[in-house]
């Protein structure tokens, strides 16, 4: 009896967790909002989510599948003594070789992702490289919030040293948010990460774009949004007693040079002279005549 | 249940180790101080460390069940712990809240369980396993019990000084480098780095004492590979702590000194890990070239093979006692020996795959996951060898099986839950969510604690005579089992919709607000869980004075710490133990009436020719 109850209950919570997994989707336990990624590689990410999911799926079926073979036989086994038995060499050199072929699969299949997002040259160096004028802003996470400064309206970067002589320290045009950052839609983005103070980490999950800021570094970060609207930006490196709440934004718009715009009237705004959104009109159409 | 006088197997094999061995009769008589505190007998240590892991075990617990707390109803008022811990009103605030996860895996991992693996079963079981009188170093590992007092002194003091140390088990800088930066970064870091170096030198005192024991004192006739599994698990651990260890004590003696002499003067300081020009909390600005990243790499070349450490001890204990319940050899004894070995070996060259968004080189990346995804490979081989030896074994039910079941079932999931987290890209987005804690808590609780469980109630007869309740050990197998999964595999789910770890409030960000019933599930498991550890104590308690008296060889197995009686008295052996066979012979067709075959058991001659087998 207990036997029986036993073999059912090593069967039975396999079972269970796979169809908890299985309707995680539709209980909305996925992917934020149980949607696909905000970004082309955050598609491909999650491709590659799915493709190790189904992997291991087959891999945890057929291990539990066997347990509960083996233990349903172990436990009815009439035999005065066991199988006396050491191993056999043909089964530990097959599900040596298998297992090796997959993971090693896995390995070499992931390379291409994290090259393309990671480590392929940035072309930075070149002169006049068009990703030069990628770059959107600087965010410097600190205890607990996110700071962010973009180069003036109009700026224009013809070389890496440029970039960094406007990373090394404030230029009088440049405007700042705080826990609020804009990025251009449908157009790659390249942003330069620092941390103020202690280390964290700029985690947009719907974007699936993570990295870590550190004290001392600037580290860049590209990616390209592909869906217009508001996304959360999160801190995922323990940062302090505030850590949980080092909550900004991310909101990706068409029209990107009108935002910046608009935020250097909001800015440059006196309180005296003509509103903000007179400025802006304005300052608008200085910016095209120039 | 016959046990051959051993008298005779010294006559057969008798190779001059004998004589030295044979010594250490005639004890002089203890006084209780020496006998039950300051004791060097093995045996003595292991279970003093058996019983402070055991007590750390509920300290432990407690503290993840105030983050659980937490996590189900944040900023409510908690019933129980409230009056004596939060400061306000009972509620948990946000840095009382990194003290507990802080402190929580601290004491696991310090405290519990590489001490309990280690500490307790490795210096309960090496001699008797092995066939030795004591350790090679009885003092040594008795001072290797007592450093763990110190450390447990300077967590406490931690805890207590200075709202307690608030940068997570890992300890990042500049957190924990500039005590500006955080309520508990002053003092209460100091002491938890402190407390960290006790455990260390604890730790590394007691790996050169296995080391030397098991290479220097096996008993005649127990070569290598003639030695259970579980020794075999407990040396590689060994030379990974005597090799991984130092670098962890030299940075952390390097994070002490930035932080300016150990407090003693915040002038004096060095900048291993403290970059320039960086203000904390409005504190002057930091001066010195340093890069906290070489913290990271310093800290994970020690912390990737301590997750080894914790688990190789108990992938070990699970051989022994499956071998024995299914009363079948081990499948592929040397595969599965050479597998630790691979794991060893590989978890040396992964401790990147922590760092994969850290800003280090991203070619490293590549790397890491390549050797990272690699080490699954000997974790899958031993796995197939777990189910091998169940296939066709004639398995009893009871809670030592049980518990090892669980151990192969759950160590399936948190072993290929890994697979996502080595893939670097996939990396990227479960790094530092929930999916790693369900990954880290699927090894260290089902795998590594369940083997432990189960250890406890394989090995308690030899350590006191008795048996364990059945009942209320299976009892404790079924609550666990079901607490464990209901707080550890929602956490998967979590980790996939980004919840990030250490977060004291989730439920402020949108995107996460919908996930608060789910942790209120998962917190009410954990507290079923927590309780059911009663069970375990209490069994444990009630059985040394009122279990059924055993025996020596109450399982019918087959290693040589089953000839010694129960318990072994000071010296263990009453003769030296001669070895002929690997400790697996169970069903041996070469006797009849019983299906077990000790190491130490003298066959006829025609028979004892084709019994050495090695493979």
């Amino acid at each position: 009896m207990s036997r029986i109850f036993w073999c059912l209950f090593f069967t039975a919570w396999p079972i269970l967790g796979i169809v908890v997994s299985v309707i995680s989707p539709q209980m909305n336990w996925g992917f934020p909002d149980n949607r696909e990624s905000a970004t082309p590689l955050g598609e491909r990410i999650d491709d590659l989510f799915y493709l190790i999911l189904c992997i291991v799926t087959i891999a945890f079926i057929g291990t539990m599948v066997v347990l509960a073979y083996v233990l349903w036989k172990a436990s009815k086994n009439e035999d005065e003594k066991g199988w006396f038995s050491h191993g056999s060499h043909n089964l530990e050199v097959i599900w040596t070789i298998v297992p090796a072929g997959i993971l090693l699969f896995i390995a070499l299949y992931q390379m291409d992702v994290w090259a393309i997002y990671r480590v392929r040259d940035y072309d930075l160096k070149q002169q006049n490289s068009p990703r030069l004028n990628n770059l959107v802003a600087e965010v410097i996470a600190r205890q607990f919030e996110w700071r962010i400064r973009y180069p003036a309206p109009g700026t224009v970067f013809k070389s890496k040293k440029q970039i960094d002589d406007w990373l090394a320290k404030p230029q009088a045009g440049d405007l700042y948010t705080v826990n609020h950052l804009h990025v251009p839609l449908n157009k790659e983005t390249l942003i330069y990460l620092k941390s103020g103070d202690v280390q964290h980490s700029f985690f947009v999950p719907e974007m699936r774009v993570k990295q870590d800021a550190i004290p001392g570094q600037n580290i860049d970060i590209w990616f390209t949004v592909n869906r217009a609207g508001d996304f959360d930006l999160t801190c995922a490196e323990l940062c302090g007693w505030g850590h949980y709440k080092m909550r900004g934004r991310v909101t990706a718009i068409e029209d990107f040079s009108g935002f910046l715009q608009k935020l250097k009237a909001e800015q440059d705004f006196d309180g005296i002279s003509k509103s903000a959104g007179e400025i802006a009109a304005t300052g608008q159409t200085q910016e095209v005549t120039r | 249940m016959s046990t051959q006088n051993p008298a005779d197997a010294v006559q057969v094999n008798s190779d001059g180790t004998v004589a030295q061995h044979a010594d250490h009769h005639g004890h002089p008589e203890l006084t209780f101080l020496q006998k039950y505190i300051f004791s060097t007998d093995h045996k003595v240590i292991g279970v003093q460390f058996l019983l402070t892991t055991l007590l750390m075990l509920l300290v432990g617990g407690s503290l993840a069940l105030g983050v659980r707390w937490q996590l189900a109803w944040p900023w409510q008022s908690m019933p129980f712990f409230g009056q004596r811990f939060a400061a306000e009103g009972g509620q948990i605030s946000p840095e009382f809240y990194t003290m507990l996860f802080t402190m929580h895996a601290t004491v696991m991992i310090f405290l519990v369980i590489i001490p309990v693996l280690a500490g307790a079963f490795g210096n309960f079981l090496i001699p008797l396993m092995i066939g030795a009188d004591d350790m090679a170093f009885p003092r040594l590992n008795m001072l290797s019990y007592w450093f763990m007092w110190p450390a447990i002194i300077c967590f406490g003091m931690s805890m207590h000084f200075g709202g307690g140390p608030a940068g997570g088990w890992t300890s990042y800088p500049l957190l924990t480098a500039l005590p500006e930066a955080a309520p508990g970064s002053g003092v209460a870091q100091t002491f938890w780095l402190l407390a960290v170096t006790f455990i260390g030198v604890s730790s590394m005192m007691g790996s050169v004492n296995y080391l030397t024991t098991i290479i220097n004192m096996r008993a005649p006739g127990m070569t290598l590979f003639r030695m259970p599994l579980t020794i075999w698990g407990m040396f590689i651990t060994a030379i990974l702590q005597a090799f991984a260890l130092p670098v962890l004590t030299a940075a952390g003696f390097m994070l002490v000194f930035d932080r300016g002499l150990a407090g003693l003067s915040g002038d004096i300081h060095t900048c291993f890990f403290t970059p320039s020009e960086i203000v904390v909390n409005n504190a002057a600005p930091t001066v010195g070239g340093g890069q906290p990243l070489l913290w990271q790499h310093l800290f994970w070349f020690y912390s990737h093979p301590a997750v080894y450490i914790m688990l190789l001890p108990a992938m070990g204990m699970v051989s022994d006692m499956l071998a024995t319940m299914c009363r079948k050899p081990i499948f592929g004894y040397k595969p599965m020996a050479y597998s630790m070995a691979a794991i060893a070996g590989l978890g040396f060259i992964v401790w990147g795959h922590h760092m994969y968004t850290s800003g280090m080189n991203p070619a490293l990346g590549m790397t890491f996951m390549t050797s990272t995804i690699m080490i699954a490979l000997p974790s899958a081989i031993k796995t197939f060898n777990w189910l091998g030896t169940i296939w066709g074994g004639k398995i009893r039910f009871n809670t030592v099986t049980l518990n090892c079941i669980a151990f192969v079932s759950l160590f399936v999931v948190g072993g290929l839950s890994g697979l996502f987290m080595a893939a670097v890209p996939v990396d990227i987005y479960i790094h530092d969510t929930y999916f790693i804690v369900a990954h880290f808590h699927y090894v260290l609780f089902g795998a590594t604690l369940f083997g432990v469980f189960g250890a406890i109630f394989f090995w308690f007869p030899k350590m006191f005579g008795r048996m364990m309740n059945e009942r209320l050990g299976k009892l404790h197998f079924f609550l666990t089992f079901l607490g464990a999964n209901g707080a550890f595999f929602p956490m998967h789910m979590l980790g996939v919709a980004g919840m990030p770890r250490r977060y004291a409030d989730p439920y402020i960000h949108p995107y996460l607000e919908h996930l608060m019933p789910m942790n209120q599930f998962m917190t009410v498991s954990a507290i079923v869980m927590g309780l059911a550890q009663l069970l375990l104590i209490g069994n444990w308690i009630y059985s040394i004075f009122w279990g059924p008296k055993v025996g020596r060889n109450p399982w019918n197995a087959n290693g040589l710490e089953w000839v010694a009686p129960s318990p072994p008295p000071h010296g263990n052996f009453e003769e030296v133990p001669t070895v002929y066979r690997g400790p697996y012979e169970y069903s041996s067709p070469l006797v009849e009436g019983r299906d077990f075959l000790p190491q130490t058991e003298v066959l006829a001659p025609s028979a004892s020719a084709d019994t050495d087998d090695d493979h």
